[in-house]
Protein backbone atom coordinates (compact mmCIF):
# COMPACT_ATOMS: atom_id res chain seq x y z
CA UNK A 1 0.00 0.00 0.00
CA UNK A 2 2.64 2.52 1.06
CA UNK A 3 4.68 1.54 -1.98
CA UNK A 4 1.83 2.53 -4.33
CA UNK A 5 1.25 5.85 -2.53
CA UNK A 6 4.98 6.64 -2.54
CA UNK A 7 5.36 5.82 -6.22
CA UNK A 8 2.36 7.95 -7.16
CA UNK A 9 3.77 10.90 -5.16
CA UNK A 10 7.20 10.42 -6.77
CA UNK A 11 5.81 10.35 -10.31
CA UNK A 12 3.54 13.35 -9.62
CA UNK A 13 6.57 15.27 -8.34
CA UNK A 14 8.58 14.43 -11.45
CA UNK A 15 5.70 15.49 -13.72
CA UNK A 16 5.31 18.82 -11.91
CA UNK A 17 9.07 19.43 -12.08
CA UNK A 18 9.11 18.69 -15.80
CA UNK A 19 6.14 20.96 -16.55
CA UNK A 20 7.66 23.76 -14.47
CA UNK A 21 10.88 23.56 -16.46
CA UNK A 22 8.93 23.51 -19.75
CA UNK A 23 7.26 26.72 -18.54
CA UNK A 24 10.70 28.17 -17.88
CA UNK A 25 11.48 27.73 -21.59
CA UNK A 26 8.15 28.42 -23.27
CA UNK A 27 6.68 31.46 -21.51
CA UNK A 28 7.29 34.95 -22.87
CA UNK A 29 8.74 37.15 -20.10
CA UNK A 30 10.52 37.02 -16.74
CA UNK A 31 7.41 37.32 -14.59
CA UNK A 32 5.44 34.60 -16.39
CA UNK A 33 8.45 32.30 -16.27
CA UNK A 34 9.01 33.06 -12.58
CA UNK A 35 5.46 32.27 -11.56
CA UNK A 36 5.21 29.10 -13.65
CA UNK A 37 8.58 27.67 -12.75
CA UNK A 38 8.69 28.56 -9.06
CA UNK A 39 5.27 27.25 -8.11
CA UNK A 40 5.42 24.08 -10.20
CA UNK A 41 8.95 23.18 -9.16
CA UNK A 42 8.29 23.90 -5.47
CA UNK A 43 5.20 21.66 -5.46
CA UNK A 44 6.98 18.99 -7.49
CA UNK A 45 9.97 18.90 -5.17
CA UNK A 46 7.76 18.75 -2.08
CA UNK A 47 5.74 15.86 -3.55
CA UNK A 48 8.94 14.05 -4.53
CA UNK A 49 10.45 14.42 -1.06
CA UNK A 50 7.23 13.20 0.59
CA UNK A 51 7.34 10.25 -1.81
CA UNK A 52 10.94 9.56 -0.78
CA UNK A 53 9.90 9.67 2.89
CA UNK A 54 6.99 7.27 2.25
CA UNK A 55 9.03 4.84 0.14
CA UNK A 56 11.98 4.80 2.57
CA UNK A 57 9.64 3.07 5.01
CA UNK A 58 9.99 1.92 8.60
CA UNK A 59 13.65 0.97 8.90
CA UNK A 60 15.07 4.27 7.64
CA UNK A 61 14.13 6.95 10.18
CA UNK A 62 17.01 9.37 9.26
CA UNK A 63 15.92 9.45 5.61
CA UNK A 64 12.33 10.26 6.60
CA UNK A 65 13.28 13.01 9.06
CA UNK A 66 15.77 14.63 6.68
CA UNK A 67 13.44 14.42 3.68
CA UNK A 68 10.65 16.13 5.63
CA UNK A 69 13.08 18.75 7.01
CA UNK A 70 14.30 19.45 3.47
CA UNK A 71 10.70 19.71 2.25
CA UNK A 72 9.68 22.21 4.95
CA UNK A 73 12.79 24.25 4.25
CA UNK A 74 12.10 24.45 0.51
CA UNK A 75 8.44 25.26 1.20
CA UNK A 76 9.57 28.29 3.26
CA UNK A 77 12.51 29.58 1.23
CA UNK A 78 11.41 29.11 -2.37
CA UNK A 79 8.47 31.60 -2.38
CA UNK A 80 10.65 34.09 -0.48
CA UNK A 81 13.38 33.88 -3.08
CA UNK A 82 10.84 34.14 -5.91
CA UNK A 83 9.28 37.24 -4.38
CA UNK A 84 12.67 38.89 -3.97
CA UNK A 85 13.62 38.01 -7.55
CA UNK A 86 10.38 39.47 -8.92
CA UNK A 87 10.98 42.69 -7.00
CA UNK A 88 14.56 42.80 -8.23
CA UNK A 89 13.52 42.20 -11.83
CA UNK A 90 10.90 44.95 -11.66
CA UNK A 91 13.31 47.40 -10.03
CA UNK A 92 16.02 46.67 -12.58
CA UNK A 93 13.60 47.75 -15.30
CA UNK A 94 12.72 44.56 -17.14
CA UNK A 95 9.77 45.25 -19.43
CA UNK A 96 6.57 43.23 -19.25
CA UNK A 97 5.43 41.16 -22.21
CA UNK A 98 3.76 43.49 -24.73
CA UNK A 99 0.38 41.73 -24.36
CA UNK A 100 0.28 42.12 -20.56
CA UNK A 101 -2.81 44.09 -19.54
CA UNK A 102 -1.88 45.63 -16.18
CA UNK A 103 1.13 46.47 -14.00
CA UNK A 104 -0.30 46.97 -10.53
CA UNK A 105 3.13 47.14 -8.92
CA UNK A 106 4.17 50.06 -11.13
CA UNK A 107 0.90 51.88 -10.33
CA UNK A 108 1.57 51.20 -6.65
CA UNK A 109 5.11 52.55 -6.72
CA UNK A 110 4.45 55.55 -8.98
CA UNK A 111 0.80 56.67 -8.75
CA UNK A 112 -0.59 58.11 -11.96
CA UNK A 113 1.60 56.07 -14.29
CA UNK A 114 -0.40 53.32 -15.96
CA UNK A 115 0.82 50.51 -18.10
CA UNK A 116 -0.41 52.12 -21.32
CA UNK A 117 1.91 55.11 -20.92
CA UNK A 118 4.89 53.21 -19.58
CA UNK B 1 13.35 -3.47 -13.28
CA UNK B 2 13.63 -1.06 -10.37
CA UNK B 3 16.99 0.08 -11.68
CA UNK B 4 15.38 1.04 -14.98
CA UNK B 5 12.70 3.15 -13.25
CA UNK B 6 15.33 4.97 -11.20
CA UNK B 7 17.24 5.68 -14.41
CA UNK B 8 14.06 7.03 -16.04
CA UNK B 9 13.47 9.36 -13.07
CA UNK B 10 17.06 10.59 -13.22
CA UNK B 11 16.65 11.15 -16.96
CA UNK B 12 13.62 13.38 -16.34
CA UNK B 13 15.58 15.41 -13.81
CA UNK B 14 18.56 15.72 -16.16
CA UNK B 15 16.15 17.01 -18.81
CA UNK B 16 14.85 19.61 -16.30
CA UNK B 17 18.43 20.69 -15.56
CA UNK B 18 19.14 20.94 -19.29
CA UNK B 19 16.13 23.24 -19.75
CA UNK B 20 17.31 25.43 -16.85
CA UNK B 21 20.79 25.58 -18.36
CA UNK B 22 19.29 26.54 -21.73
CA UNK B 23 17.54 29.47 -20.04
CA UNK B 24 20.72 30.44 -18.18
CA UNK B 25 22.66 30.51 -21.42
CA UNK B 26 19.99 32.10 -23.58
CA UNK B 27 18.10 34.38 -21.16
CA UNK B 28 17.90 37.87 -22.64
CA UNK B 29 18.31 39.72 -19.33
CA UNK B 30 20.04 39.17 -16.00
CA UNK B 31 16.81 38.42 -14.04
CA UNK B 32 16.04 35.56 -16.46
CA UNK B 33 19.32 33.97 -15.55
CA UNK B 34 18.78 34.56 -11.83
CA UNK B 35 15.37 32.84 -12.00
CA UNK B 36 16.82 29.87 -13.88
CA UNK B 37 19.64 29.53 -11.33
CA UNK B 38 17.08 29.53 -8.51
CA UNK B 39 15.07 26.76 -10.21
CA UNK B 40 18.21 24.75 -10.94
CA UNK B 41 19.08 24.82 -7.23
CA UNK B 42 15.68 23.33 -6.35
CA UNK B 43 15.90 20.63 -9.02
CA UNK B 44 19.26 19.49 -7.63
CA UNK B 45 17.57 18.85 -4.25
CA UNK B 46 15.31 16.37 -6.09
CA UNK B 47 18.44 14.57 -7.29
CA UNK B 48 19.70 14.20 -3.73
CA UNK B 49 16.30 12.89 -2.56
CA UNK B 50 16.21 10.24 -5.27
CA UNK B 51 19.84 9.26 -4.59
CA UNK B 52 19.06 8.85 -0.88
CA UNK B 53 16.11 6.61 -1.78
CA UNK B 54 18.09 4.54 -4.28
CA UNK B 55 21.15 3.91 -2.11
CA UNK B 56 19.45 3.97 1.30
CA UNK B 57 22.14 6.36 2.59
CA UNK B 58 20.74 9.37 4.42
CA UNK B 59 23.77 11.63 4.00
CA UNK B 60 22.70 12.54 0.47
CA UNK B 61 19.84 14.48 2.07
CA UNK B 62 22.38 16.42 4.17
CA UNK B 63 23.78 17.59 0.83
CA UNK B 64 20.25 18.48 -0.25
CA UNK B 65 19.57 20.61 2.84
CA UNK B 66 22.88 22.44 2.50
CA UNK B 67 22.25 22.96 -1.22
CA UNK B 68 18.78 24.42 -0.53
CA UNK B 69 20.21 26.85 2.04
CA UNK B 70 23.04 28.01 -0.22
CA UNK B 71 20.72 28.34 -3.23
CA UNK B 72 18.33 30.47 -1.16
CA UNK B 73 21.12 32.77 0.03
CA UNK B 74 22.45 33.07 -3.51
CA UNK B 75 19.02 33.95 -4.91
CA UNK B 76 18.45 36.62 -2.26
CA UNK B 77 21.88 38.11 -2.95
CA UNK B 78 21.23 38.19 -6.70
CA UNK B 79 17.81 39.78 -6.15
CA UNK B 80 19.29 42.48 -3.92
CA UNK B 81 21.98 43.11 -6.51
CA UNK B 82 19.36 43.40 -9.28
CA UNK B 83 17.39 45.83 -7.12
CA UNK B 84 20.49 48.01 -6.94
CA UNK B 85 20.83 47.94 -3.17
CA UNK B 86 23.51 46.80 -0.77
CA UNK B 87 23.12 43.54 1.14
CA UNK B 88 22.25 45.16 4.48
CA UNK B 89 19.30 47.31 3.40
Amino acid sequence: MSEIVGTVLLVAGLVFNFLGCVGLIRLPDVYNRLQAATKCVTLGTCLLLIGVAVLAGGGAAPVIVKALLCMVFILITSPTAAHALARGAHASGVKLWEQSVADKYLEDREPGVTNEEA
Amino acid sequence: MTEMWYNAAFAVLVLCCAMCLYRIGRGPSAPDRAVAIDILGIVVVCFTGLLALKTGKDYYLNVGIAWAILSFIGSIALAKHLEGKGFDE
